[in-house]
């Protein structure tokens, strides 16, 4: 599998991601400059964590303007995958490649702790090292991410399978307890419509080493690399 | 010619920031605050004289950067 990690200025996750990566895949993944303008031979694209442009407007807003979107508009069309984390997820709905939006935080806190995901599916090229309904550990770190869309949105993303992972209890309980930051229906992540564009708001890639705390977060890249090595 | 666009959350998306100013200003004494919603205020100068073609023009800046329509409406004056 041959990553790319896009460096939006005021991005600052990106070396996390790129550990990850390179653990999983034996190589270390191309950084982007937001300025570039293509991604040939890319099979995965990563949008990290950070806070792009100063979350200036909103965030996500400038960087989804940036010139390489259309590379990754374009990689998307292909069927090519897509992962953006935390910052990158807000820039992927600012951009349109995902629907919905990231709200303030409803406590108006910003939330630095570790979360618990419920794997919503399996059988995706991101979650198949999980189990479905797995409960996994997630550091999150964000201003922004209580998830919205409207009703119809949201029932279309349930009816149709693209709620990637809740936040739940550690024993799986999706309750508003687990839902630290107010998103509708605990949404933690989700899918695009083919399953191969995929936002998420904590950082699976923090939790990939036992000198991390734990590796919780591992299967994730490690499923990733299997299932695109063919590709 | 000067716009301002008003970016508001739409109608039925928590404003937190809003509930927050109510509440404080409830506890600072002032009585009878009821919902406080919070928006932005962008004035932008434009090259374009024509106030009809300015205000088209402004629309389309908010469609595309200033609101994001999933969550924000947005209104544009000629100031």
């Amino acid at each position: 599998m041959r990553a790319a990690i896009v460096v939006f200025p005021g991005i600052n996750r990106e070396r996390d991601m790129a550990i990850a990566l390179e653990r999983a895949t034996g190589h270390k993944p191309r950084l982007v400059w937001h300025k570039e303008t293509a991604l040939d031979g890319i099979d995965l694209v990563v949008l990290p964590g950070g806070f792009s442009h100063g979350d200036y407007l909103r965030c996500g807003a400038m960087a989804a303007q940036a010139p390489i979107m259309a590379a990754i508009r374009t990689h998307a069309e292909r069927g090519g995958h897509v992962m953006g984390v935390c910052n990158g997820f807000q820039i992927l709905t600012e951009a349109g490649l995902l629907p919905g939006a990231l709200l303030r935080n409803a406590s108006l806190r910003f939330l630095s702790q570790d979360c618990h995901l419920r794997v919503e599916r399996a059988d995706t090229a991101f979650a198949c090292h999980y189990q479905s309904g797995q409960v996994f550990r997630a550091p999150m770190a964000h201003g922004d991410g209580n998830y919205f869309a409207d009703d119809d949105t949201l029932d279309r993303l349930e009816g149709e399978g693209l709620v990637a992972f809740r936040y739940a209890t550690p024993e799986g309980t999706i309750d508003r307890a687990a839902n630290l930051n107010g998103s509708a229906r605990n949404i933690a992540g989700i899918y695009a419509s083919n399953l191969r564009v995929l936002g998420l708001m904590p950082h699976p890639e923090d939790l990939v080493d036992p000198l991390m705390g734990g590796t919780d977060g591992k299967p994730l890249f490690d499923g990733l690399t299997q299932a695109l090595a063919a590709a | 010619m000067k716009l301002v666009v008003t970016v508001m959350l739409k109608a039925g998306v928590l404003d937190p920031q809003g509930k927050a100013i109510g509440q404080a200003l409830t506890g600072l004494g002032f009585e009878g605050v009821g919902e406080v919603r919070v928006g932005k205020r962008i004035e932008l100068e434009l090259a374009e004289t024509d106030p009809v073609a300015a205000e088209a023009a402004g629309a389309e800046m908010a469609r595309k950067l200033l609101a994001n329509m999933v969550i924000e409406s947005f209104k544009v004056e000629v100031a």
